[in-house]
Parts: C-alpha cells; sequence; structure tokens
C-alpha cells in the first residue's frame, strides 16, 4: 500500500502515542521485574493467574454490571431526547444541542464534585426533602450515586451519534412508508429504528468504555467504598507502584471492552451503515 | 500547491519540537518542590522566588505512597520532597535520598530536640524537620452525646452512617490494631488478619473513606465522626465551634514530615537553601498560623499567637503523647498491606 507523505505526521503520532503505550502495557503485563530498564523484564504470565483470585473477579464483575446498567440507561434516556431534538425546527435544534453541549465546557470533575453539594446529607435535595416533611434520604456514596453520576456524565455521548444519524434519515423513506400504511408505530419499528442502528452502537461504544474504565465518580461519589476496575488500576499505578499487575489489569479490561464492541458490531454487520460517526 | 503542503507539514514538525525541546523563555535557575496538599503558605513560594532568583516549580501529592512512586518511577526530578517517618526510612533504605551538607543548613539549630535523631533517620543526615502531629478522632458535640475516648466509637452502631474514615491503608489499620490492642507496626500475620476482620465488620457503619474532603464534610455537619490529622483538626474547629478533636485512650500514631532532597535532585544546592528558608522563623511561623499543623521550630512557635500554641489539638500535652507510637516502614511485608487493605475497599 503507498502511503501518502502528507499523512506521515499522523502516522508519526499514532506509533508515539497509541502503538508505543499499548505495546509498553503488553510487554508490563507479560513480565516482571524492575521496568527501568528492559533488561531486567523477566516473561511471566503470574499477572493474569493473579486476577482469577475471586476477590478481583468480584471487582471486574461489579464495574462490567454497573457499566451495562449505565448504558443501558442512558440508551434509554438518550433515545427519546435525540429523537425529539431530532425533529425540531434546524434553529430550535442547534439551541438544544448547545445546551446539551454547554455543561461539557466544564471540567468533568467540577461537574462531578457539584453532585456532592447536591446530594449531601445537608444537601439542596435533601433539604427540600425536609422542607417538605420526609425523612432525609440517603442519596449519596453507594451504587446508585455512581450511576448517576456516569449516567449524568456520559448522557452527551449517547444522545449526539443518534441525534447526528436520525436528521440524516432521508424524510422520503417515513413518508414513502406512511403512504404505503404504516402506523406510526410501524414506521418506528421499520423505518427509523433500523436505520438508526450504526448511531446506537457508536453511543453504546462511546459510554460503555468510559464507563468501564471510571475511577473518579466511584471515588468521589461512592465515597471510597467502591473499588472498581479503574480504581484498581489508578491504585496498582500510583500507590502500589505494581505496573506489570496494573498493566494486566488495563489489558484484561481493553479485552472486555472490545469484547462488546464485537457483539455490539454483530447487529450492524448486515446494514450499510450508512450514518455511523466511525 | 504540494510544494507548499510539503514545507507546511515540516515547518509545524520543527515548531513542535522546537517547542518541546526549549521551554519557555524564563531565564531564572528552576526548583522542583513536591509537597502535601494544602501544605504551605502560597506566599512563601513568592518570597523564596523573588529573594533568591529562581522559579520554584510546585507538586502537590496526596498520600505518602503516591509520592513515592512518582520519585521512584516518574519521570520528573524532584529537588525538595516532604514524605512522612515511615516513608523517609523506605526511601533512605532503598538508596533514594541525598545526603543533606548541615553547613548549609544552619536553621536547622531552630528545630527543637525532640524532633532531632528520630529512629527513621538517626542523625537527621536526610531529613529536616517541617512539621508533626496525630491522629485523632474530631467529632461534632452536638450529634454525639456518648464519651469519646476511644477508637471504639468508629464501631458504635449507633452512629451508622455517619463515621468518616481516612482512606490511607497504614492509618486505617493503625486505628484497627491499637483497637485490638496491638502495635500499630505489628508484623504478625494473624494481629493483621484480625484488624482486617475489624475493618470489614466495620465497614456497613462507615459513610466514606475520604482525603481531603473530610474537611468539608465535618465542617457542613454532613457526619458526626471522623478520623483526622490533627492539623486538620486544628482547621476545622477554626470553622465550626461545635467539633473536638480527641486523642483515644488506646494511644494514636505520632508522625513527623520532614523535608528531604531525592536522589535525582537537579538543583541540590539550591534545594538546601529552600529547606533553610522554610525553617527561618519568620517563615515557619507563616506557614504553621497557615496550614494548622504543629510547627518543629520552636523559634517559629514563638511568634505565633498564643491561642495556637495553647491548642491542645496541636500541641499536646507530654502526657497525652506518651502513648504514641511513630509508624516504621513494613518494609518486605508490604505486600501483605496492599492486600489487606483491597480485600477491606472491594467488601461490599
Amino acid at each position: 500500500m503507498k502511503i501518502k507523505w502528507t499523512s506521515y505526521p499522523y502516522i508519526l503520532w499514532m506509533v508515539i502515542f497509541i502503538v508505543v503505550p499499548l505495546a509498553l502495557i503488553l510487554l508490563f503485563s507479560l513480565t516482571t521485574g524492575e521496568e527501568q530498564g528492559i533488561a531486567n523484564l523477566k516473561f511471566t504470565l503470574d499477572n493474569f493467574k493473579r486476577f482469577l483470585d475471586p476477590k478481583y473477579i468480584d471487582i471486574l464483575w461489579i464495574s462490567v454490571s454497573l457499566a451495562l446498567k449505565s448504558t443501558a440507561i442512558t440508551l434509554l434516556l438518550g433515545y427519546p431526547i435525540a429523537m425529539i431534538i431530532s425533529r425540531e425546527i434546524p434553529r430550535k435544534r442547534n439551541v438544544m444541542i448547545l445546551l446539551l453541549v454547554i455543561p461539557m465546557w466544564m471540567n468533568f470533575l467540577l461537574r462531578t464534585y457539584a453532585w456532592l453539594t447536591l446530594l449531601g446529607k445537608n444537601g439542596f435535595i435533601n433539604y427540600i426533602v425536609t422542607k417538605l416533611g420526609f425523612q432525609p434520604l440517603n442519596l449519596i456514596y453507594n451504587d446508585n450515586a455512581v450511576l448517576l453520576g456516569m449516567v449524568y456524565n456520559f448522557l452527551p455521548f449517547m444522545i449526539l451519534p443518534i441525534y447526528s444519524v436520525l436528521t440524516k434519515i432521508d424524510k422520503g423513506l417515513i413518508e414513502a412508508a406512511e403512504d404505503l400504511g404504516a402506523n406510526k408505530i410501524e414506521v418506528f419499528l421499520k423505518v427509523i429504528f433500523p436505520l438508526s442502528i450504526p448511531g446506537i452502537i457508536t453511543g453504546i461504544t462511546m459510554v460503555f468504555m468510559p464507563a468501564m474504565s471510571t475511577f473518579v465518580i466511584s471515588r468521589l461519589l461512592g465515597g471510597g467504598q467502591y473499588l472498581l476496575i479503574g480504581n484498581l488500576i489508578e491504585q496498582q499505578f500510583l500507590w502500589v507502584g505494581d505496573w506489570h499487575f496494573g498493566s494486566a489489569i488495563s489489558i484484561i479490561m481493553m479485552v472486555f471492552i472490545l469484547l462488546t464492541m464485537a457483539i455490539t458490531a454483530k447487529f450492524d454487520t448486515d446494514k450499510e451503515g450508512g450514518g455511523s460517526l466511525w | 500547491m504540494k510544494k507548499n503542503l510539503k514545507v507546511l507539514v515540516i515547518m509545524s514538525l520543527v515548531l513542535i519540537i522546537g517547542i518541546i525541546s526549549t521551554g519557555c523563555g524564563d531565564k531564572r535557575p528552576v526548583i522542583n518542590v513536591y509537597n502535601w496538599g494544602d501544605y504551605i503558605d502560597p506566599s512563601v513560594i513568592k518570597d523564596f522566588q523573588e529573594e533568591f532568583n529562581v522559579k520554584v516549580n510546585y507538586n502537590t501529592f496526596t498520600t505518602n505512597e503516591d509520592m513515592y512512586v512518582s520519585i521512584k518511577k516518574g519521570g520528573t526530578s524532584y529537588d525538595v520532597a516532604f514524605p512522612s517517618d515511615y516513608m523517609i526510612e523506605r526511601m533512605i533504605h532503598e538508596d533514594m535520598l541525598e545526603k543533606i551538607n548541615k553547613d548549609n543548613v544552619p536553621n536547622l539549630n531552630n528545630i527543637e530536640d525532640r524532633f532531632l535523631d528520630l529512629e527513621f533517620d538517626p542523625h537527621n543526615d536526610y531529613s529536616v524537620p517541617y512539621m508533626w502531629g496525630t491522629v485523632g478522632i474530631i467529632y461534632n458535640k452536638t450529634m454525639v452525646d456518648d464519651v469519646v475516648d476511644s477508637w471504639d466509637i468508629l464501631w458504635n452502631e449507633k452512629y451508622d452512617g455517619q463515621i468518616l474514615m481516612l482512606d490511607s491503608q497504614r492509618d486505617s489499620m493503625a486505628i484497627a490494631l491499637k483497637k485490638l490492642g496491638y502495635s500499630m507496626n505489628s508484623r504478625d500475620e494473624k494481629e493483621l488478619e484480625k484488624a482486617k476482620e475489624e475493618l470489614i465488620k466495620q465497614k456497613p457503619l462507615v459513610y466514606a473513606y475520604v482525603g481531603d474532603e473530610v474537611k468539608d464534610l465535618m465542617v457542613g455537619e454532613e457526619a458526626a465522626i471522623a478520623v483526622v490529622w490533627s492539623g486538620d483538626a486544628v482547621a476545622m474547629i477554626r470553622n465550626n465551634s461545635d467539633l473536638e478533636y480527641v486523642i483515644p485512650k488506646e494511644g494514636t500514631n505520632l508522625w513527623f514530615d520532614n523535608m528531604v532532597i531525592p536522589k535525582n535532585a537537579k538543583n541540590k544546592e539550591m534545594a538546601e537553601k529552600f529547606i533553610n528558608f522554610m525553617q527561618r522563623p519568620e517563615i515557619a511561623a507563616k506557614n504553621t498560623d497557615y496550614v494548622g499543623y504543629s510547627t518543629a521550630n520552636y523559634k517559629a512557635k514563638e511568634l505565633l499567637p498564643k491561642d495556637i500554641t495553647n491548642s491542645k489539638v496541636a500541641y499536646p500535652i507530654d502526657k497525652e503523647i506518651e502513648n504514641t507510637e511513630i509508624f516504621k516502614d513494613p518494609k518486605d511485608i508490604i505486600k501483605l498491606y496492599d492486600d489487606i487493605w483491597l480485600e477491606i475497599k472491594a467488601q461490599r
């Protein structure tokens, strides 16, 4: 294959920032010894064997199920929102997308911190709840708070790809279906939904990946009581200093993400995939 | 057109490399300082920069382990760092620290004798004391009606969901070990196992395991009881007078944060100047007043207002701290500590 010279900077970029780091992680995950010199490294599979311990499998399971839950919720919330926005006139539509994106201009950490003051025992929500005469609710430092944090932070990543696919659907197809006697539900199930699958798949991948690897949300909203796979990796690299085990966990996580991508992509094989973001 | 593009690509590459390799135009020498978060009066850095005509690159860390890993494996070299006792012991043991030339740090004379020549650095060849303190319980008098004098209160089911623990493996383990009547430097596997069980038993009662957020949470009355370092307690009581700090009767941890020069330091001379500067009485007093922790510098202590130096939280009387232990580096059993902590955190 002949590569155009104008693409050299991008190839260079990809090698330095994608290929080399991935190769290093793979190398560390398969070795043991001091990281400073390649000569000190010894090949081993122990890092992966160590992960088979039930306590690590549990953490992986919790992370996968939380990520799946948050992906499902963002899809259930995001699809109707994307649908509503895509049906507005372009001027209104742009304003709505802008409103959706504006919170993302703010730092992710700051937005998550804001939830602390909203959900806290003496926070804003509980203030209203107690004013209305109810007992204060336990809103923070549990699974649901972590889930809420994920859904809140990743929702735009679900809406935007679905929205972009929906707006590109040829209106003629819908009209044709209606002309041929399909009712609204049939139009949705047989025309709109199948055509929007590429957007849904992109959305799922874009939500599932960060949800699987997050460690900030679980620490802030989970109160340090919830160890997700991202926290485990963070811990190995920053506190324990065992880069080999940390790399092995990263590889395992990447495999899981790839698996889900492969499964979701299966639904897309017989389609033409015209509107996908990828 | 094609030729123009080629020129453009090459130029932009040259530009990128140029930016990476030269840095900014600041000609002043640079010193990299690595300290705990919220642990210095920012104006002190400014004063130092002006007096010695250097640029201070100031970075912060949240735990000793965090600092250790980035000095050991990270690409940056630091000129001054602020580890605690047991971490200094480990760093000396692993030959990670530079010896300090005491002739360049005359202000070492301002340090109280009892903070010098401690076990982790017997002749202070490697470290100069900065702050010290204890670990204790802070509680809200309006929310707790039991007598708080023991670690047991942290296992009291009455305060379910109102207890905050430190997100730190060494401190949490120390509390459980002390509660059981063992040494916090225990190397006995059975004792450590029992301590682990205690912490797992306690977990359902714990509201959250926190770091610096503990200050906001306690001042904002989000929780009733928390484990804190003494200096943070001073700052919290300043902001909420319902809070009270107690050193439990089973004994606690006495800790010291010292200034050290890591082996890969690029500007050792300036690092010694910085350390000496930090222990000038008026500078040390400024820092102490700002951060709320207890200074090891007796000349600085004389300059501080009476309400600080009379505070039993920051400057406990000898009787209160006779029952304390200083952390030792777990050395070879560090892995056991890591595993235990992971198991506690993974428990649901």
